[in-house]
Parts: structure tokens; C-alpha cells; sequence
């Protein structure tokens, strides 16, 4: 038996395309793994994705345990919970990662209850204790207002999930060498009790987790109209567009723009929030971007605490102005 | 059919108060609602049962108060409410919790299996997503989470569930009995009508506590059958401020070059 500890992240993929949330939580166990003198490995199941499983080796996993099986050719609780858990009874991880999506989600707390092991929602900063080499999770509770660290000191895997953008994507190499490992499932379709009968993708989504740019707007914009502004200034950037959860609950935009503890995760190059007041809850959700500009007529917000550049300003006044001069600079006038 | 429904009292506001030392929620003194999505599941359960005929149970574990949870479920028409309450029980993590109310459901269908188990997609006092899941892999029953529609078909004893995720609709078919955790569109609550409301004096809820009539293993409830432990609770830090600039000092042109400047700097200005 290898000595050293596991540290394994769950590859999430969909018809062969792995999320990049996989990528992420590769990066951040790869410290954990070596700060415990451990091996970083990859789980990954489905059907026909052996290139999957070659990815997460050039993200930095050392082994990938490989379940390919057309039972696994799309997700089903069952069937992929059943595949990580005997993996689990069989290799004993350490510490097991799951990206903090619906997938993730709904396949952790179905592992964790079968491993009778405590599982750990949405972190947001993982690391091991140097003295009792446990891994500390920490997340927001109570409504954002504190941090809670927690620990599982005696039960194996520590597990936890992670929500996409909250651990930077680390560097790819393709050429890096690593073992794939090929498991059998052991489950037929005949004892799988679901099935898929349908499935309507959606039209457009909007990738707020991974764009680069945000242009996001709350309660300080007045109005639902306020955001055709806002589009337009995300639209010559390349970006999308954001907004705070008073202004989702108000309906004047969807939730699928909501940023913030109960929103997304978002980490983009440059976010600029605009007559938004920046509570505590809004803020963990976007306090990782590059650049944070704000835009807010109240010099006490707290939005300013976190603000790259903060301007006390009119939001009406500065944003066209800001629209016409990026206009210009893109046609070269 | 025979629904089983499973709820949980939160706290209501923003106003949360913490015991700095245990790190665990103050719950006296909050104004506690059911957890909203739950509000949902009972409005599915009541649909069904309405359409199709059949039983609702509700159960709930939380303080002595958290009765008040279930006198509302009787409005939306549960036959059968119980409550789970006992020292013992308090400080589960979702691991001792899907203990708990999972070895309550084994109980509870010794007189009639259930068909449909409901629950919400998550309690929005700690968004974990995770007892549903629980449960569902405890009583080896199939689980679909994110329900945003639920179709029955009684006689074939068949379910048809539309689940939203992050690319789709995706649409399940499985057969009873089924675990679903419910999003917002489920079902919408009815204005609970008078017979219900009058019913809802009448029917009392039913209390277990750690001694019975369920067998439970001591060791697995509440806090002593929690392998998570809070180690340690903090304000987030702050990340230092930047500049601050005031429009009415320097004038818009200046606002808008700074901001220009930043956008440059990223190459997100891109022509
Ligand atoms: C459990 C829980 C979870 C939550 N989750 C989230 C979440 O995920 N995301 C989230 O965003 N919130 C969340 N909230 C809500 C959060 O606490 C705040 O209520 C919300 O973020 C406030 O939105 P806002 O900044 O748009 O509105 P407000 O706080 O009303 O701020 C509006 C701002 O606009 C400024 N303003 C007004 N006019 C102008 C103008 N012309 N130009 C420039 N500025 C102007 C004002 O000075 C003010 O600062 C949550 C709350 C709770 C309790
Ligand atoms: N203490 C509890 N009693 C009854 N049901 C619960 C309890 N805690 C959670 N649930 C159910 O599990 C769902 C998800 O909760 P959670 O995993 O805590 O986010 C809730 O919407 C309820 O249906």
C-alpha cells in the first residue's frame, strides 16, 4: 500500500467537456498535496473520455483513476456516486474535492452519506493544519456576516466542495507525464433507476464565472432601464453584466446575473459595480477580481472598502461619458 | 399516493447573531420562517394530493418551536405532522441530520410505504444542498434534485421530472418510490382555503425525541454523531482600499481617463 496521502479532486465533465472548476480545485490540491508530502491523483468518470483524464494529468495530477462505462455516459446520481464511493473504499484519498455545481453538489452529499463522512459546502479557503495535518475548510456562514473554519478530524476523506472561480485556473502543461488507472464500474444499466428521457439545452447562457470583464448594477441604478446602459458598456468591453441580489429580488434583471454569496462566484479582470453598496454579501462573492472599480454617489459605501479605484460619483454622469470615450478609443479617433 | 414531506424552520433576517464561543446560530429572539424552497415542496405535495387523492406527512427536526413549521403545513394539507426534538439532536451536521431523519422515514413507512419523499433544494440558513442527497442515499431510494416540474403518473406508479442545471433542462423518468429536491417553480403556495386553515387548529404534532418510538443509535445524532466540527469562527478581512476619487473635484473627463487607464492595463480595450 502507498504510504503517501491522496489528495483527489473529481473531474467533472459533460459529453467530454470538462468544467474548468476540475482545473481549479487541480491547482489548490496540488499545494495541499504537497504541504501533507502527498500525491495529487484525479478522479474522473463517463464514456469516451480517456482525453479527459489526460487533461487532469496536464493540470497536474500525478495519477487519474479512469471509470469509462456508457452506463457513466451521462450524469446520474447513482451510477457516479456508486463509481467514486468504491473508489474511495478502495484507494482510502485523504481528502476528496468536488466543484460546488449542480453536478458537484448533488453527487458530494450522496458520497459523503455513503462514506458516513463530513462534507463541507462551498469553501472558500482550504489548508492543511501544520501541526494535525487536517485540512482546514473555511466558508462564509450565517448570511456571509462571518467565516467559519471547519475541521473533520476523524473520518476519512475530508471532503468538501468548491464553488468555480474561488481558486485561480493553474498553468497547463501538456507534456507533463502521469498514470492512468482504469477501474471497472460494476453496475449494469438494468440496475440504474433513472433515466433520462429529454434534454433542452439552453439557448444562451450567460458565463458570468468566466467572463473577464463585469459591468454589474445595483439598487443605485433606479430603474430596469438602467441596465440597457450597462449592456451596452459590457457589450463594447466583450463583458457581461452583473447585478446585486436587490435588484434580482426587485425582478428588474435575472438571477443568473446575481453575484454574491447566494449569486456567483465571479473573479474577472476588471469589475465595475455601479450604485452598488457593496454588503458583505455581494462582496465574497466578487472581492477576487483583478481590478475593482466602483461608481457610487455615497462616499461611506462599503463597496470603497474593497475598490481599487472608487469613484463618488453619479453613476448617470460617468457611465455615458465612460461609453463615448471607449467608443472612441475602439475606432481610433 | 403517499407523500412524505421533510422541512426545516430557518432564520428569517439578516439580523443573525452568533454564540461567539461555539460558534453555532443564537436561534431565541430570530423570527423564524419555513425555509422558503420547502414552502414549494409542500405546495407540490398539496397539488398532488388534491389531483390524485392520498396522504401528506411532514416532518421536521428543531427546537420545541419549530412547530409552528409544521401548524403551517397542515394548511397546505398534511394529514400527519412530526416533530423531532431533543437535546440530542441539536448540533447535527447534515451527516448526523440525514441520519436522523432518515431512520425517522423507515419508521414512519412501516405503516404505509411512501411513494414521493420532497424536499427543499436547500435551507437558506447554511445553502449546503446536502441532506436530500443524504437521505436519499440512506433509504437507497433514486434522487433527483432541482426539480422545476414534477409530472405523476399514479397508476404506473411513475414519475416524469424536469431538473434545471447549468447547461439545461434535463428530463428524468424514474419509478416509486423517488427523492426530489424542489426549486422555487415546482409549485406555487395557494392561499390556504378554510377547511384547511380549521383543520390546522385541530391536528397537533406528534413529538419523537431521541428516546422513541424511533430506534436510534445514540451515537449517530446531533453533535456526537458530526464528524464536521466547527474549529474556529472570523470576520473576513478586508482587502486594503484603493484610490478614492471625487467626480465633483475632479470632474467627469477625469473619472472616465482613470477608468480608461485601468481597462488598458487589463487589455480589455482591445480594439
Ligand atoms: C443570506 C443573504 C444572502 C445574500 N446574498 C446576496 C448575494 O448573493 N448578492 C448580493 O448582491 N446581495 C446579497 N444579499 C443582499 C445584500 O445584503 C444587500 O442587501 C444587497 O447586495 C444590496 O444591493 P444594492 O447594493 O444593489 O442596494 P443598496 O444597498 O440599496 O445600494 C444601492 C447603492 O447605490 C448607490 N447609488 C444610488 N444612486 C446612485 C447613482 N445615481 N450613482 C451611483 N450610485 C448610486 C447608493 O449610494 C447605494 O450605495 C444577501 C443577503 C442575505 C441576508
Ligand atoms: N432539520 C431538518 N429537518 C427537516 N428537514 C430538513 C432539516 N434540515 C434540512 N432539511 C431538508 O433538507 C433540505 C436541504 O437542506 P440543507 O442540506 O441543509 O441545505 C431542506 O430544504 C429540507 O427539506
Amino acid at each position: 500500500m502507498n504510504a503517501k496521502p491522496r489528495v483527489w479532486v473529481f473531474v467533472e465533465q459533460e459529453e467530454g467537456q470538462a468544467h474548468p472548476v476540475s482545473w481549479e480545485l487541480l491547482g489548490k490540491a496540488g499545494e495541499l498535496a504537497r504541504d501533507l508530502e502527498g500525491v495529487l491523483e484525479a478522479v474522473v468518470l463517463g464514456h469516451g473520455v480517456e482525453e479527459v483524464a489526460r487533461e487532469a494529468i496536464a493540470y497536474g495530477a500525478e495519477r487519474v483513476y479512469l471509470i469509462d462505462d456508457p452506463v457513466l455516459a451521462y450524469y446520474r446520481n447513482q451510477p457516479y456516486a456508486h463509481g467514486v464511493v468504491q473508489l474511495c473504499r478502495k484507494y482510502h484519498p485523504e481528502i476528496l474535492l468536488l466543484g460546488a455545481t449542480t453536478l458537484g453538489r448533488d453527487l458530494a452529499g450522496s458520497i459523503a452519506t455513503s462514506l458516513e463522512t463530513g462534507l463541507t459546502a462551498d469553501v472558500t479557503g482550504l489548508e492543511i493544519d501544520p501541526e494535525s495535518k487536517n485540512l482546514i475548510m473555511t466558508r462564509p456562514a450565517f448570511g456571509g456576516n462571518i467565516m467559519a473554519s471547519i475541521l473533520c478530524p476523524d473520518h476519512r476523506p475530508q471532503m468538501s466542495t468548491v464553488r468555480p472561480r474561488t481558486f485561480p485556473l493553474p498553468p497547463r502543461d501538456p507534456s507533463r507525464q502521469g498514470e492512468i488507472v482504469r477501474e471497472e464500474l460494476g453496475l449494469s444499466e438494468d440496475e440504474v433507476r433513472v433515466k433520462r428521457v429529454d434534454f433542452i439545452p439552453k439557448d444562451k447562457t450567460v458565463n458570468l464565472e468566466y467572463a473577464e470583464v463585469i459591468v454589474s448594477g445595483g439598487r443605485g441604478l433606479g430603474g430596469p432601464e438602467g441596465f440597457d446602459l450597462l449592456r451596452e458598456l459590457a457589450r463594447l468591453l466583450g463583458g457581461e453584466v452583473g447585478a446585486s441580489r436587490a435588484v434580482v429580488d426587485a425582478g428588474w434583471i435575472s438571477y443568473e446575473h446575481q453575484v454574491g454569496q447566494t449569486g456567483k462566484t465571479v473573479r474577472p479582470k476588471v469589475y465595475l459595480a455601479c450604485g452598488i453598496s457593496g454588503a458583505i454579501q455581494h462582496r465574497v462573492g466578487m472581492q477576487n477580481s483583478d481590478v475593482i472599480i466602483a461608481i457610487n454617489t455615497d462616499p461611506e459605501a462599503p463597496i470603497f472598502r474593497i475598490a481599487d479605484l472608487g469613484i463618488v460619483g453619479d453613476l448617470y454622469q460617468v457611465i455615458p461619458a465612460l461609453i463615448e470615450a471607449v467608443k472612441r478609443e475602439k475606432g481610433h479617433e | 399516493m403517499n407523500i412524505l414531506v421533510s422541512i426545516k424552520q430557518v432564520p428569517d433576517t439578516t439580523n443573525i447573531r452568533i454564540n461567539p464561543e461555539t460558534g453555532t446560530l443564537i436561534r431565541e429572539g430570530v423570527p423564524s420562517i419555513v425555509n422558503p424552497y420547502d414552502v414549494h415542496a409542500l405546495a407540490l405535495a398539496g397539488a398532488l394530493k388534491r389531483r390524485y387523492g392520498g396522504r401528506i406527512t411532514v416532518i421536521t427536526m428543531g427546537p420545541p418551536q419549530a412547530d409552528a413549521a409544521l401548524r403551517e403545513a397542515v394548511e397546505y394539507g398534511a394529514d400527519r405532522v412530526v416533530l423531532l426534538s431533543d437535546r440530542k439532536f441539536a448540533g447535527a451536521d447534515t451527516l448526523a441530520t440525514s441520519y436522523t431523519l432518515a431512520e425517522t422515514i423507515k419508521y414512519l413507512a412501516r405503516e404505509a410505504p411512501f411513494d414521493l419523499y420532497l424536499f427543499g433544494k436547500q435551507a437558506i440558513d447554511g445553502d449546503t444542498a446536502q441532506v436530500g442527497p443524504g437521505v436519499a442515499t440512506r433509504l437507497g431510494v433514486p434522487l433527483i434534485t432541482y426539480a422545476v416540474r414534477v409530472e405523476c403518473f399514479p397508476e404506473e406508479k411513475k414519475i416524469r421530472v424536469h431538473r434545471k442545471t447549468e447547461r439545461g433542462l434535463e428530463v428524468l423518468e424514474a419509478s416509486f418510490p423517488v427523492l426530489i429536491t424542489c426549486d422555487r417553480e415546482v409549485a406555487e403556495p395557494p392561499f390556504a382555503p378554510l377547511s384547511a386553515l380549521i383543520q390546522a387548529q385541530t391536528i397537533q404534532p406528534e413529538v419523537f425525541t431521541a428516546e422513541g418510538p424511533v430506534p436510534f443509535e445514540r451515537d449517530r445524532l446531533g453533535l456526537k454523531g458530526s464528524p464536521t466540527r466547527v474549529h474556529r469562527v472570523f470576520t473576513p478581512e478586508l482587502k486594503s482600499p484603493g484610490e478614492r476619487l471625487l467626480v465633483s473635484e475632479v470632474g467627469v473627463e477625469e473619472a472616465v481617463r482613470r477608468i480608461l487607464e485601468i481597462l488598458r492595463r487589463k487589455g480589455v480595450l482591445t480594439a
